[in-house]
């Protein structure tokens, strides 16, 4: 009885197993083991181990863009979690329906092509478009503004996309909240602020965690942001990567570029977990 | 105290308005007459006509459709399955390769687009469609996987044990008990991979072949190469197709949600 359960659990088992380790962990070695290999001549690469790979990515070029990569994402997450984390927040309480409703806005453009919606901003931000006409028209300027193709443009498609991973993390922490513990405070002559700050954010500092994450660990990678709001100015570690392959055929090199980058996003995994003593993502579902 | 103050719902109501301004923008100039966005020259439907016409969309939105099929049917089978699996017996091994199947969801897409690109290359599997499926599925089963075990974890076990002490065999039991009320979390899995696959442009662009048109692809490039209203008509499309999703899974959910309220009720008035 117990051998048939098991068995039937084990082919249960099988099909996840077998896809887990064919196509994630022996691909994720593969790129580990790439790393400290070199380039060939026309294509493929040298077997031989090297750390040439490693050394190149400390020049000061490649740091640079690390640096830059990480400065964007820092500034996208901290923008995202300053506007998000009052969304999520004064969402979690509203009323049952218009909690619906609001989930429903959310979901509209999240579920849109990401594509899509950058689109939309390059007919706002090129010149001559949309902004440049309402604040022409306002007489708030005189001339095109240029935004299009500017760090400032990019950053704005950045929390854009970004923006809902936060609200709904928030939103999943602030909803499982116990508001007793905030009356309770409050009864016992905190002050709004100070019941916010000791009650309500410790509750919710998962979900913000989470959601700094969420909106993180992505932005070091979207290429495709700095690419069609930026127009190629900005060099992020995506963007790196994204050339190596398919111009600079240089495979070796790109996975080098992705140990890094996995390395540093699986660090920041890592302290969420510590930090928060829960392996669980916040919202994540 | 759990009531918003006016400012507070001025803030929600700001935030909604700006996140809709690029998107009624490019659905306001689709149905612009001018080629130039900035300018507005009178509404017009020729937009929609050249973008019925144009063969690539086509092709494009045709594959992306096969495409999603299969990364959300194999997804949907082997995520459940897996969570299922791993609920039963909570060995670390177990607990190793859960973590395993997630990685995909929580590294840079970048990542795993070059990943793939390098294995299939070593593998030499032919760029297409079969690489697509394969990319597209590994980042679409940790949103079954992670769907259906919160589903699980919150499921009261006894029901399954009863269905077994009553005679049915294990799956039979699986089917008609512990399945129905895994479904909705199973659908939600599904619809989200559904979406992040239809949407995915980093990984695709890596693993698609030379033949083989999808349609976040193409409509990167065609965003590369310069504005036109068709791209404005085709996010229209686009965006309807959502928005009729979005009520469809609402009404399922609404559904479901009756018929568990009605359960709920029979139980009470026995």
């Amino acid at each position: 009885m117990k051998k048939r359960q098991n068995r039937s659990i084990y082919l249960m088992l099988i099909p996840i197993y077998a896809f887990t380790i064919i196509f994630v962990l022996f691909p994720i070695l593969y790129m580990i083991l790439l790393s400290f290999l070199s380039k060939a001549e026309v294509w493929g690469v040298v077997k031989e181990v090297t750390l040439d790979n490693y050394k190149k990515i400390a020049e000061p070029l490649y740091v640079k863009t690390f640096l830059d990569s990480i400065r964007l994402a820092a500034i996208s997450t901290g923008f995202v979690a300053l506007l998000g984390y009052p969304f999520g927040y004064f969402m979690a309480k509203l009323s049952k329906k218009w909690k619906k409703r609001m989930m429903e806005l959310i979901m509209i453009p999240f579920w849109t092509s990401g594509l899509m919606r950058l689109y939309g901003w390059i007919i706002v931000f090129r010149s001559n478009g949309t902004l440049d006409q309402v604040l022409m028209g306002l007489h708030i300027t005189g001339s095109p503004l240029k935004l299009l193709y500017s760090y400032q443009a990019v950053v704005v498609g950045m929390i854009y996309a970004l923006m809902p991973f936060m609200v709904l993390s928030v939103y999943s922490s602030a909803e499982k909240m116990d508001w007793t513990l905030v009356e309770a405070a409050r009864d016992l002559g905190a002050t709004k602020f100070k019941a916010f700050l000791t009650i309500t954010l410790k509750q919710t500092m998962p979900g913000l965690l989470s959601g700094v994450i969420l909106t993180f660990v992505p932005s070091m990678g979207m290429f495709f942001v700095s690419d069609l709001l930026g127009g190629n100015k900005i060099v992020l570690v995506g963007s790196v990567i994204q050339e190596q392959l398919t111009k600079g055929r240089n495979l070796p090199f790109a996975a080098s570029m992705s140990v890094v980058l996995m390395l540093l996003t699986t660090m920041l995994i890592s302290l969420y977990k510590r930090v928060t003593g829960s392996g669980e993502m916040e919202g994540l579902v | 105290m759990r009531k918003n103050s006016k400012l507070a719902n001025l803030y929600l109501a700001l935030m909604i308005i700006i996140t809709y301004i690029p998107i009624v923008i490019t659905v306001v100039y689709s149905f612009n007459e001018s080629k130039i966005s900035t300018v507005w020259s009178g509404v017009s439907l020729k937009w929609y006509q050249e973008l019925f016409r144009d063969r690539d969309i086509r092709e494009a939105l045709k594959n992306s459709l096969v495409l999603a099929f299969f990364c959300c049917s194999l997804s949907a089978i082997i995520g459940t399955l897996g969570a299922v699996g791993m609920s039963k017996r909570k060995t670390k091994i177990n607990h190793m390769i859960e973590y395993l199947a997630t990685i995909p969801i929580m590294i840079p897409e970048i990542i795993l687009g070059m990943v793939f690109l390098a294995v299939f290359s070593l593998l030499s599997i032919p760029f297409g469609m079969t690489t697509l499926v394969i990319a597209h599925t590994s980042f679409c089963i940790p949103y079954v996987l992670l769907n259906v075990k919160a589903r699980l974890a919150g499921m009261d076990e006894s029901l399954e044990e009863a269905a077994r002490d009553l005679g049915a065999t294990r799956f039979r039991a699986f089917i008609d008990i512990v399945l129905p009320l895994i479904s909705p979390a199973i659908l939600s899995g599904v619809l989200l991979s559904f979406a992040m696959s239809f949407d995915d442009v980093v990984i695709s662009i890596f693993v698609t072949g030379p033949r083989v048109n999808i349609l976040p692809v193409k409509i990167y490039t065609k965003i590369k190469t310069g504005v036109t209203p068709e791209i404005n008509a085709l996010a229209t499309v686009l965006l309807a197709a959502t928005v009729c999703m979005i009520f469809l899974s609402g009404w399922i959910g609404r559904r479901a949600g009756r018929l568990e309220n009605k359960e709920e009720e029979d139980e009470k008035g026995n």
